[in-house]
């Protein structure tokens, strides 16, 4: 995220980060990682998957993006694991795996 | 100059008027009902451009400042009592979101047994809030102070919302002498509010209070603490240039006949001016005795504290609310933690709760005390500890 020019990160100072935590700029929460809350992952299988989309929209992250009638891989950066999606899937399509999590 | 007659709220209403607010949000409580009162009657009269939210609770009259206020509009409110707790919530909201708003707080007991004089737990209950308190002795100093806080809160050193608070029906009800000043010069002391971030900038999109997670809550708590301990200048430049203004200076304390004095008082509020009576009587009499009377209570004063306690034997704290620590009321365990162990033996009176009238003898009954404790005098057993009650019934 950025305020005037000056990039908000996790390495920023508290001199430095932006007054009252303001954001310059529309179209932030992208920016904002929610992916790494998630202990658990959902995997899609694609041989089983016939595109219905039924999935898409109950996504409430907007983590399975569709392009031209075809839903995308998840977006992993803003998915949380609440695996809404597996369950509305009629062809077990997506399964949700636990999360693992390396230590760096 | 312009001398009138006028109470605590009328003066208050008065500055809030002078300054051309952009909206005053507020609900009406006693004692500080008149302010909003008077406030609506300009408002009606067309006298003022601002525009009056008649909202229907405390909680939403700072709500409202606060949306005012990051909208870019100069915003106050007034209140007392069960309302300032009622706006707790939000008081935390503007402080930390770094909305200079100013508020008018005509303290009062917190309910309960239910009580609608003057004290000081209203404000004391708020004090954690982040919020610049100034405590004003008389109308004049309620008038002043509110003029001077638009600056304080404004000023990018601070950026912190202030509440000027008088006292309860002493200070806001009774009509006094004042010297007011004239409007366009009042205008031209509080300057043109101009946010650098602001709602309703066409030009820049700004978010105002996003989710802070762990990884960032502590660096903006910290530069907010930063702000506080900043204002504390903030206050002495705008102070000054007030008083070269108007010849009528203040510092974050006022230290009264105190530099030889071997026994001093610290309080807050209207009691200074009891207590400057007694003072008088009692160095006319020869005794060394003295007064710190504490206008900015946050940020804390701190070394202009320490300074002014430096040479007394023993110095009473006066606390106009019980914080129910068993350990003494708020004001005396600031001025504990200002000096730290070091300096002058402190002992604290528990006083005026629930508006319970403080009269000069009461004052100098503080005053005896203290010379039985220097002198070792056996002291009544009510008195033995440091934690002291004044003018209640055993």
């Amino acid at each position: 995220m950025k305020h005037k020019n000056v990039e908000i990160n996790e390495k920023i100072g508290w001199r430095d980060i932006s007054v009252a935590g303001h954001i310059t700029g529309g179209g932030t929460s992208k920016e904002f990682h929610t992916g790494d809350w998630r202990n658990l992952r959902p995997v899609l299988v694609l041989e089983k998957c016939k595109q219905c989309l039924l999935c898409a929209p109950v996504c409430p992250d907007s983590s399975i993006a569709v392009t031209r009638g075809k839903r995308q891989e998840f977006d992993y950066d803003h998915c949380k694991g609440c695996g809404i999606c597996a369950r509305v899937c009629p062809f077990d399509a997506i399964y949700m795996e636990k999360e693992v999590v390396s230590d760096d | 100059m312009i001398k009138d007659r006028l109470s605590g709220n009328e003066a208050v209403a008065l500055a809030m008027k002078s300054m051309n607010m952009d909206v005053m949000a507020a609900f009406p409580i006693t004692p500080s009902t008149e302010i909003p009162q008077y406030f609506s009657q300009f408002v009606a009269d067309g006298a003022t451009e601002t525009i009056f939210v008649p909202v229907e609770s405390e909680h939403s009259a700072m709500s409202a400042c606060i949306g005012a206020q990051a909208a870019g509009a100069r915003s106050c409110t007034a209140t007392s009592s069960c309302g300032l707790a009622l706006m707790n919530e939000v008081l935390s909201v503007a402080s930390s979101l770094r909305l200079p708003i100013t508020m008018c707080c005509v303290t009062r007991a917190l309910t309960g047994p239910i009580n609608i004089h003057n004290d000081h737990s209203d404000a004391m209950g708020v004090r954690d809030c982040g919020w610049i308190q100034l405590y004003a002795e008389n109308a004049q100093e309620a008038y002043d102070n509110y003029i001077m806080a638009v600056r304080i809160a404004e000023d990018p050193k601070a950026l912190l919302p202030v509440m000027v608070c008088q006292d309860g029906f002493i200070t806001s009800h009774a009509v006094e002498n004042i010297i007011l000043l004239a409007e366009d010069e009042i205008r031209k002391f509080a300057g043109f509010y101009e946010p650098e971030n602001y709602l309703f900038n066409s030009r820049e999109k700004v978010a105002y209070g996003p989710y802070d997670s762990p990884v960032y809550f502590m660096e903006h708590k910290r530069q907010q603490a930063q702000a506080m301990i900043d204002s504390l200048e903030v206050i002495n430049a705008v102070s000054q240039s007030f008083g070269d203004l108007t010849g009528r200076y203040y510092d974050l304390l006022e230290a009264y006949r105190a530099e030889d004095a071997d026994r001093l008082l610290v309080v807050l509020g209207s009691t200074a001016g009891t207590a400057k009576q007694v003072v008088d009587e009692l160095r006319k009499a020869g005794e060394k005795v003295g007064l710190i009377k504490i206008r900015a209570f946050r940020p804390f004063p701190v070394q202009a504290l320490v300074q002014a306690l430096g040479n007394a034997k023993i110095v009473a704290v006066l606390d106009k609310s019980e914080g129910m620590s068993a350990n003494g009321g708020p004001l005396f365990a600031d001025v504990c933690a200002a000096l730290g162990g070091r300096g002058p033996r402190l002992v604290n009176y528990i006083y005026g709760l629930g508006g319970r009238d403080v009269r000069p003898l009461h004052i100098k009954e503080v005053f005896e005390h203290l010379k039985d404790d220097i002198e070792g005098k056996t002291p009544a057993a009510k008195t033995a500890a440091n934690y002291r009650y004044l003018a209640v019934r055993e």
